[in-house]
């Protein structure tokens, strides 16, 4: 019977478990998007990456110092 | 003997040529930089603090220019177009990069009492430290 009745209690807190988590569950699927109200911003400077500039640096150093008049 | 003797006549004429390769790369090099000097107009906006150096590799105002020198720096900012484009295509990149590598290079050198633009665009007045540059630069 004693054992019967654990075995009963255990059901119904695994039963309060799983409604509890269903509800978390709910909630948590209701996910709210709003729109941004910052326009969105493209850096075009993506396209110069660091082993990009490393590796010009010689030759852009070259033209700076044959070219001192202009620069 | 002998031998020595045709080694030496064959080597005096190759000595000659070899003068003349360094008398003409010692004018080669010293012709350039004789010839390049900053137009005085350019050189006094530049250490009045009227323009400086940007960070895309191009010269800006940073204080409302006069027309003529709004003149000078476009004209140079032409000129220096033309240069970036030449050894963008030579060293195949694209001529936004190889003028940003230059405007890095170009913050570098600047003098003290210099002006430049920082990443953010503020202008800043060169001095004995580091200058403020992108974090791409080398």
């Amino acid at each position: 019977m004693n054992q019967h009745k654990t075995g009963a209690r255990r059901l119904a807190i695994y039963g309060r478990c799983v409604a509890a988590m269903t509800g978390v569950s709910a909630l948590a699927g209701c996910v709210q998007i709003d729109t941004p109200d910052k326009p969105i911003e493209i850096n075009l400077n993506i396209n110069i990456r660091q082993e990009v500039v490393y590796r010009l640096d010689g030759d852009a150093k070259k033209l700076i110092e044959q070219n001192s008049e202009i620069f | 003997m002998g031998k020595n003797k045709m080694f030496m006549t064959k080597w005096k004429p190759t000595g000659l040529a070899l003068a003349a390769i360094v008398t003409t790369a010692a004018v080669a090099l010293a012709v350039p930089s004789a010839m390049a000097q900053r137009d005085p107009a350019y050189a006094a906006a530049r250490s009045a603090g009227q323009i400086g150096e940007q960070p895309d590799g191009y010269l800006g105002f940073a204080t409302t220019p006069t027309p003529a020198i709004r003149a000078l720096v476009q004209d140079l900012n032409i000129k220096r177009k033309a240069a970036y484009t030449a050894s963008a295509q030579s060293t195949g990149s694209t001529v936004e990069q190889f003028a940003f590598t230059s405007g890095c290079n170009l913050i570098a050198q600047t003098k003290p009492g210099e002006k430049y633009q920082t990443p953010s665009g503020a202008w800043k007045t060169r001095d004995g430290s580091p200058p403020e540059r992108d974090a791409r630069c080398p």
